[in-house]
């Protein structure tokens, strides 16, 4: 049902009845460690190529969230998946082993809750009866493809980001159990003119705050509405920028948890990562295990889950082009409330 | 006394390297070509030769001295033939880096696996 | 059954920042770069870099009885098998992490940018992967210099600049 210009309520609130995450080496290094399901201990999983490695993620992912929801892919009417990589390559053979109706997306961070969006549409409208949402990075290939080989020796600056290797997927369903999803609010692409792409914060925060307000104004709620509001990966630069961009307009986002994924997924002060993690799969581990997981256990009530992504290519950065970026919103609602 | 200048002035010419990562924001591509074509044009200027002699590998080692050993080809190739030197003496005293660059990263690509 | 809420209705108004605006605020919040230690750091270890080369040279004109300018091809063929070698360990990278420019500017950069390259797209095999990419970082750096080479060559065959 439409509320406002970009946001669906769901009278029948789907639920996530399952999901399950695949981390890397360094996520498994990280503080939330144990809210993920497996934790490979090499970057290359011993797969001959990192894109092969990227695969293996997803299919765990895919497979184990269809095991632990006791299903099997032919009961499934729709998988709606993305990633980082040219084509959505990963998707495409991923896909090809689950042998559902399939609808690739390219959303790059924000393709979790762009696909699980589209999930929950469908299968509140009636589409389907069981949806399963995912999506992938991998430090590697999101290196490869975008920046550098990955032994080359070029300095990172401070504002850059570690894209996380990492895997997250969702079933969606209006039967059984689970943290149901209210709303989501599809973001605009917005673009403010940051060209650096070692700076990816600050060219999504303006993204992430268009759709938080288009969210708030939509639904008629306010940040009291929520007990945590996260956003994907604007990291350590991008998040506080996003913060005083709602401030200044007159949200009071510091009435709640306004939290970041990118900042959650790694220690920042022992690990490497310069800002903090980005990638299409750190939203996805973040939501899909600990959000889910508290949702499930009572810790928390409502949440809003804002992910971010900067819709750059390879090319378009080089040719001087500046970086458009995107934000989706998906409403998490607890077992039990009300 | 050459090792104290090859520490002075390598290290220096690195610094203008690390300046226009930082305070210019160049990419490392940008730097290093600008810096090879600085490194040709102090030669042509005839600057290179006595820097080298002064500081050692301070002044060969960085990616400047790749410009230097470019124009000394290219020169050296003109004084000896004629003008068609110009083309043909380029990689003529940088082929021993070249052609080590390459051999040895393609052996590396035939036994290694990227790390991460 | 619900309580009905008399909810007053806030609207929030949408950000009308300019992009320019935008800009220069996002500038103010990029934590600085810590130019003063990085550009130490380029000297310590660029500088020890070159020292490095120097011995190598050293060691050549002692041990194999070369003259300095005989020394400099197998001093640039040893640094460049060296950098091939950590790249090849995986270690290159996490070192230029520390060491910046005193890590790329010299030769071992060079070779480092070629090395990672082939090995990154070995994956796409030998042909179409390492032997099409191992220039795609260090290809500017040998067009810009041969091009510079040539018109440094040019002006002085217009200047009629002979004998040197």
């Amino acid at each position: 049902m439409l509320r406002g210009q970009q946001s669906w309520w769901f009278e029948k609130a789907p639920k996530i009845i399952s999901t399950a995450t695949i981390v890397g080496p360094l996520e498994g290094l990280g503080p939330l460690a144990d809210t993920f399901d497996v934790i490979h201990p090499e970057l290359d999983m011993n797969e001959k190529t990192w894109e092969k490695a990227e695969r293996l993620m997803l299919n765990q992912a895919t497979q184990k969230a269809l095991t632990k929801a006791n299903l099997d892919s032919s009961d499934l009417q729709i998988y709606v998946g993305g990633d980082l990589l040219n084509q959505i390559i990963t998707n495409s053979f991923v896909a090809r082993e689950l042998a559902i109706p399939y609808l690739g997306v390219f959303g790059a961070c924000s393709t979790s809750m762009e696909s699980l969006a589209i999930v929950a549409q469908l299968v509140s409208s009636g589409a389907v009866k069981y949806g399963m949402a995912a999506t992938s990075s991998h430090n590697a290939t999101a290196e490869k493809q975008f920046r550098y080989p990955t032994e080359y020796g070029a300095q990172k600056p401070p504002t850059a980001q570690n894209t996380i290797t990492g895997s997250g997927a969702a079933i969606v369903s209006l039967q059984g159990k689970g943290p149901s999803i209210e709303a989501a609010t599809i973001g605009k692409v917005i673009d403010l003119g940051i060209t650096d792409p070692f700076n990816m914060g600050a060219a999504m925060a303006p993204a992430a705050v268009d759709t938080i307000i288009a969210h708030f104004n939509d639904l008629n709620r306010t940040p009291l509405d929520y007990d945590l509001i996260i956003t994907g990966d604007l990291a350590s630069v991008g998040h506080p920028i996003a913060k005083e961009l709602l401030l200044k307009e007159g949200v009071p986002i510091n009435q709640t948890c306004f939290d970041d994924c990118g900042l959650r997924i790694y220690d920042i002060e022992q690990q490497d990562v310069q800002a903090g993690g980005s990638g299409a799969g750190c939203s996805a581990v973040i939501t899909y295990g600990q959000i889910v997981q508290q949702l499930t256990e009572g810790k928390l009530k409502r949440v809003l889950m804002v992910a971010t992504g900067a819709l750059m290519s390879p090319i378009s950065f080089q040719q001087g082009d500046t970086i458009p970026c995107i934000a989706h919103a998906v409403a998490l609602k607890g077992m039990g409330v009300e | 006394m050459i090792y104290f200048w090859a520490f002075v002035v390598g290290g220096a010419i690195c610094v203008i390297g690390q300046l226009m990562f930082d305070v210019m924001k160049l990419t490392p591509a940008h730097t290093m070509a600008t810096l090879v074509v600085v490194g040709a044009f102090v030669d042509g200027f005839g600057w290179y030769e006595p820097l080298v002699e002064f500081a050692g590998a301070g002044a060969t080692v960085p990616i400047t001295s790749f410009g230097n050993a470019l124009v000394h080809g290219a020169l050296t190739e003109l004084f000896d033939v004629g003008w068609i030197g110009v083309i043909s003496g380029i990689f003529k005293v940088t082929s021993a880096g070249i052609s080590a660059a390459i051999i040895f990263s393609f052996l590396a690509a035939l036994f290694v696996k990227p790390k991460g | 059954m619900s309580k009905q809420k008399k909810k007053t209705v806030t609207k929030y108004s949408k950000s009308n920042m300019s992009s320019t605006e935008y800009q220069s605020f996002a500038k103010t919040q990029e934590p600085p770069r810590t130019v003063l230690k990085n550009c130490l750091m380029a000297f310590l270890i660029g500088g020890a870099i070159c020292t490095l080369g120097q011995g190598v040279t050293e060691l050549y004109m002692h041990f194999f009885k070369m003259t300095s300018e005989e020394a400099s091809n197998p001093t640039v063929a040893t640094l460049i098998l060296v950098s091939v070698i950590l790249t090849s360990l995986g270690v290159y990278d996490k070192f230029a992490q520390i060491a910046g420019a005193g890590s790329a500017v010299p030769v071992t950069g060079f070779a480092n940018s070629m090395a990672s390259a082939a090995i990154e797209h070995r994956a796409e095999g030998l042909v179409l992967g390492t032997g099409s990419n191992m220039f795609k970082l260090a290809g500017s750096v040998i067009v810009f210099g041969t091009v510079a080479a040539f018109i440094v060559g040019i002006a002085y065959i217009v200047l009629g600049i002979g004998g040197h």
